[in-house]
């Protein structure tokens, strides 16, 4: 068991509202809202892949999909 | 299962306001439901109406859309019927305490075991905004314009005083806290009352201008502090937050099952 590593930021955009909940709590700020206010992994490299956004996420519209999942 | 496995999808986007918190109840309510490792067709969700009660639509579990005030009455019912299922009510402030408010008292008087969540918006959201009996004495609601003179239940005691044999606090900023006190609640044998502050951007945030969905979130994190901290002896206006009751006591259908043995004695 190491570090957990990030496979795939997926973001429904359709299901997304744009609350910028995500954007604002996230530690390492992986996210931003794109033109259409809707969230986009604009840095997932530095996601740490806490989760934090997947579990705050009032429209459950985020999903952290980690390495070996 | 993930989370997604759990719920309607046919019905998404879920019809809740941007930055509403009941979607974020819903999401660590799944989470927890998934780390117990429960089939869907041992649960029914039970609701009453309001924004909160929208919540058993996109569920997809056993559940019943019930009116307002009485998803306990009906929760009870089917409880009563089918001991082996595990029953989870989602309420709002209004639904739970002032319309339902005596279905509240005597199911936490029953010690029926059926897992209450009180999501605490401090508004009647649905119906335009008027105030509830979480608003609280001098916030703003539509129907208390120059601001409200009612007083507010404190929930957490309410449901202390009415006999619930677990009762909890949470916000929805403090998400980790959430998903683990339902899992609690949801194992907990007896009637559980979990309330969660979640935020109204729309309403109550508006009326009161508490600013951005994110900010009235991280308001949660500065007004709450967990039961018995340093911070909460210097400072009695934080709000506790954690287990404040949980104990085993004799619940209802159990007690109700002895009652039937009582009375076929002999026959």
């Amino acid at each position: 068991m190491g570090k957990p590593k990030l496979k795939e930021l997926n973001i429904r955009r359709e299901w997304c509202k744009g609350c910028g909940i995500c954007v604002s709590f996230c530690p390492t700020k992986v996210l931003e809202l794109d033109e259409k206010d809707k969230a986009l992994a604009a840095r997932p490299e530095d996601c740490t892949c806490c989760l934090l956004c997947e579990m705050r996420c009032p429209d459950l519209a985020i999903e952290v999909i980690l390495e070996n999942e | 299962m993930a989370v997604r496995d759990y719920l309607r999808e046919r019905f998404f986007p879920h019809m809740w306001c941007p930055g509403c918190g009941h979607g974020t109840v819903l999401n660590n309510l799944l989470r927890a439901i998934e780390n117990l490792k429960i089939e869907k067709n041992d649960i029914v969700m039970v609701s009453g109406i309001g924004c909160s009660a929208r919540i058993s639509g996109y569920v997809d579990f056993h559940t019943l859309h019930t009116i307002h005030g009485r998803a306990l009455a009906f929760a009870t019912g089917v409880k009563m019927s089918r001991p082996d299922l595990n029953l989870i009510v989602p309420m709002g402030d209004g639904d739970a305490l002032a319309i339902g408010g005596n279905h509240f008292i005597h199911a936490a008087r029953r010690n029926i075991d059926i897992t209450a969540i009180i999501m605490n918006n401090r508004i009647y959201g649905m119906t335009g905004g008027q105030f509830s009996p979480l608003t609280g004495y001098g916030k703003l609601a539509t129907t208390a314009p120059y601001s409200n003179i009612d007083h507010d239940f404190d929930a957490v005691s309410l449901a202390t005083a009415a006999g619930a044999s677990f009762v909890a606090r949470t916000t929805t900023y403090h998400v980790k806290q959430m998903a683990d006190i339902f899992q609690k609640a949801i194992l907990h044998k007896g009637f559980s009352v979990v309330e969660v502050l979640t935020q109204c951007p729309t309403y109550f945030g508006r009326k009161n201008r508490a600013g951005s969905a994110a900010e009235m979130v991280e308001n949660y994190k500065k007004s709450t502090t967990p039961i018995g901290s340093k911070a909460s002896q210097e400072n009695s206006d934080l709000i506790e937050r954690g287990i404040f009751i949980e104990k085993d006591l004799p619940e209802y259908c159990g007690e109700y099952d002895k009652i039937i043995q009582k009375a076929m004695k002999g026959k």
